[in-house]
């Protein structure tokens, strides 16, 4: 019996040894596995389906951008074959569908999943097969760690550096301020604090009382209350977009008017401020690196343009209110012009490699002025945000591009 | 209650010869199936032996997972040594919440389970537990490799690992039924005033359910957190007490072997449901569920007892 199990499993692995070597012999351009002249296989997990399915959005939008490619002729003649596996924001699952990727689909890398738990279910397993995890949808600090993890990088700017930079603001403009949080408790919430408490150094004793809430909470206006009960005139509203349109609102019916901040990932026009109320929003402050599709001041900008028309002809039921679907074309973008980089030589290495040499890269859908940059110690592409405060029924954006750049 | 001897064995030589021949991708979801069918299992001992719901077995997975992943990444403890330490710990944890848990009953039970349930993510994100825990980042565990310089895969050796305790531990609750103890327990399933007027002490084995099922729940809390490499308390939501009750009712209330097959189901129709239709992936899953309900309401096990009949009609002609 163990003899012949021994057998097996020898045969077993000559068999792959042949497949894996017979598949190099024939690479005069180099290719690892998931690369021929065909065609690029590109893996991709994200939560079609729990808590967090409203991101869902990002993995149809990025197939779209695939479909266009492949439509105007692929890259240098390979088409991109785009495999994206739902796991409804539960790590184990998102292990799963990883390892499916990689040993059954056999994909080139891991793009753009989504989610800080998911994220860190899979980043030990991809490493430890070099298989690239790039650009993940999380802004957690922590995937800019190229000494540790080599083949995981980020994409948007960390929470961290967000945070940064209003607190930067607060100190220049507003040095005397009682500030108010009120973060989610998760992963996002904290990382934010984090930075937030960095950024205001020795003022941290500025904020004067911090609530956290659970997002199985139906409504936070407790909270809200609470907060304002401590005398405070700042308030920093680290929240998803639910949480974000129920305080706005909230603080309208309380009349308090502090000066109010809300994160990045709660900026959007038509998920937030809308249903929120225009007349709750004014003058609520945000900082932004991406345009917003739903802002009129882009109609006539080139790069918007050539996203509206991508829109109209290959994803025509999105709903360009939502950030979801600027994101996932920019990043997809980005992804395309890596593999483009990459010429012949698609091999994994070389993917990293490239990913990591990213120089003055600007999407379409990123706000003039901010662009990507990378270097083989810099895994965090976007750095830069830009401040802006509502009016009417849109963002303004003033003063100048701020870099959010953690100094380590 | 069991299956004969020729059906035992052809799923034992399954189950042994299988992975021999398939991806280690494959290996792993056949790792992850033995796991989740002993947190079936032991829900099914639970429900199916004493009669009590529990919509709270995923917190005590999370705390047999935890238990493992601290003790193998802080204290640097043997990952096959943290099992039993997480049964015990377990035992300890449902044995003591079997003790409130005795004055309530049916729907009443099942909802302060589900406190229980819905309560367990958020403390694992206390700051106070933080420095062990790893907070809302989770813990990454280290994956083990073969003992001995055996020549398979790390895959390959757990799944076979998992396999060893999954048999010891189905034995031992298969004994366990079938003991004075397990005949006590389904006196009480049937109707507790009879059970104690013949003399069974209800409020003690009622708890001892409770622990005996919470044990082997954080057994296979740590192994699943062994195999995954990963855990994080958003692992461990109400959504996976969820899947563990269904896996339970479409693999048979009461039925033991069943709980692979309900294991079965709610990792492998997910992926099914998936690839029908992404975006309606979760309509698409309820179909599939309402279909079983529907046409099997007990489960694979009527199912099996179909097969059986046809079985002894043919051996008959």
């Amino acid at each position: 019996m163990r003899s012949k199990q021994k057998m097996r499993i020898a045969a077993f692995s000559t068999v792959i040894a042949f497949v894996t070597t017979s598949g190099a012999a024939l690479a005069q351009k180099k290719y690892d596995t998931g690369a021929t002249d065909a065609e690029i296989k590109i893996g991709n997990i994200m939560p079609y389906s729990g808590p967090a399915s409203a991101y869902g959005v990002i993995g149809k939008t990025e197939a779209a951008y695939f479909t266009k490619i492949n439509a105007e002729g692929g890259i240098k003649g390979r088409k991109i074959n785009f495999i994206t596996y739902d796991d409804g924001y539960s790590p184990p699952k998102a292990v799963e569908q990883a390892r499916k990727l990689v040993e059954s689909d056999e994909v080139l890398l891991v793009f753009n999943p989504l989610g800080t738990p998911s994220n860190s279910a899979i980043q030990k397993y991809l490493n430890s097969k070099k298989v690239p995890q790039l650009f993940v949808a999380t802004g957690a600090t922590k995937w800019n760690d190229p000494k540790s993890f080599p083949w995981t990088m980020g994409w948007q700017p960390s929470y961290q550096s967000e945070a940064r930079i209003y607190a930067k603001f607060l100190m220049k403009e507003k040095p005397d301020a009682k500030i108010a949080i009120l973060y989610q408790n998760d992963d996002f919430g904290k990382d934010y604090l984090k930075g937030l408490k960095d950024g205001l150094g020795a003022k941290a004793s500025a904020i004067v009382a911090e609530e956290s809430y659970e997002t199985t909470e139906p409504t936070i206006d407790g909270h809200i209350v609470k907060l304002k009960s401590t005398g405070a005139d700042t308030f920093i509203s680290i929240t998803t977009p639910k949480f974000a349109a129920q305080a706005i609102k909230k603080l309208g019916e309380i009349e308090w008017k502090p000066l109010h901040i809300v994160s990045n990932v709660s900026a959007s026009v038509g998920s937030v401020m809308k249903p929120a109320g225009f007349e709750n929003s004014q003058g609520i402050l945000s900082a932004a690196y991406a345009k917003d599709g739903a802002d009129p001041q882009w109609d006539n900008d080139p790069g918007m343009k050539k996203f509206y028309a991508f829109l109209e002809k290959y994803y025509p039921e999105a709903n360009k209110l939502d950030g979801s679907v600027v994101f996932g074309y920019g990043v997809a973008q980005t992804m395309a012009k890596v593999i483009e980089m990459c010429g012949d030589n698609l091999t994994r290495e070389n993917v990293m490699k490239q990913a990591a040499s990213l120089k003055d890269f600007a999407p379409d859908t990123l706000l003039p002025g901010v662009k990507i940059n990378t270097s083989a110690t810099d895994f965090a592409p976007i750095e830069q945000l830009q401040m802006m405060r509502f009016k009417g029924e849109k963002w303004e954006l003033f003063g100048d591009i701020i870099s959010g750049e953690l100094s380590n | 209650m069991t299956l004969g001897y020729g059906t035992s064995l052809i799923m034992l030589a399954l189950l042994l010869l299988v992975p021999l021949f398939v991806k280690n991708f494959i290996i792993f979801q056949l790792t992850m199936l033995l796991i989740y069918g002993l947190a079936v299992l032991a829900l099914n001992i639970l429900t199916g032996g004493s009669g009590q719901f529990s919509l709270g077995q995923s917190a005590f997975y999370a705390v047999g997972a935890y238990t493992s992943a601290i003790l193998m990444e802080h204290a640097g403890m043997n990952y096959a040594l943290t099992l039993p330490v997480a049964g015990l710990i377990c035992f300890g944890f449902g044995f003591l919440f079997g003790q409130p848990a005795l004055r309530l009953s049916g729907v009443y039970l099942a909802l302060a389970t589900f406190a229980l349930a819905t309560a367990m993510p958020q403390l694992l994100k206390l700051g106070y537990f933080e420095h062990w825990t790893g907070g809302v980042q989770g813990l990454v565990v280290t994956k083990p490799d073969a003992p001995f310089g055996l020549p398979i895969s790390q895959d390959m050796w757990l799944y076979y690992f998992t396999l060893v305790i999954t048999i010891a531990i189905y034995i031992f609750s298969v004994n366990l039924l079938q003991s004075r103890s397990g005949r006590a327990l389904m006196a009480i399933r049937d109707n507790e005033i009879a059970a104690s007027a013949m003399g069974v002490d209800v409020a003690l084995y009622k708890t001892l359910a409770f622990g005996v099922s919470a044990g082997i729940t954080g057994i296979a809390g740590g192994l699943g957190a062994i195999a995954v490499q990963f855990v994080a308390p958003d692992a461990y939501t109400i959504t996976l007490a969820i899947s563990l009750f269904l896996g339970m009712v479409v693999g048979g209330v009461g039925w033991l072997p069943g709980s692979i097959v309900g294991s079965a189901f709610i990792i492998f129709v997910p992926n099914i449901a998936e690839g029908i239709s992404k975006g309606l992936s979760g309509a698409v899953f309820g179909v599939l569920l309402f279909l079983v309900i529907f046409l099997v309401p007990h489960g694979a096990r009527q199912v099996a007892i179909v097969a059986q009949q046809l079985m002894g009609k043919l051996k008959r002609n």
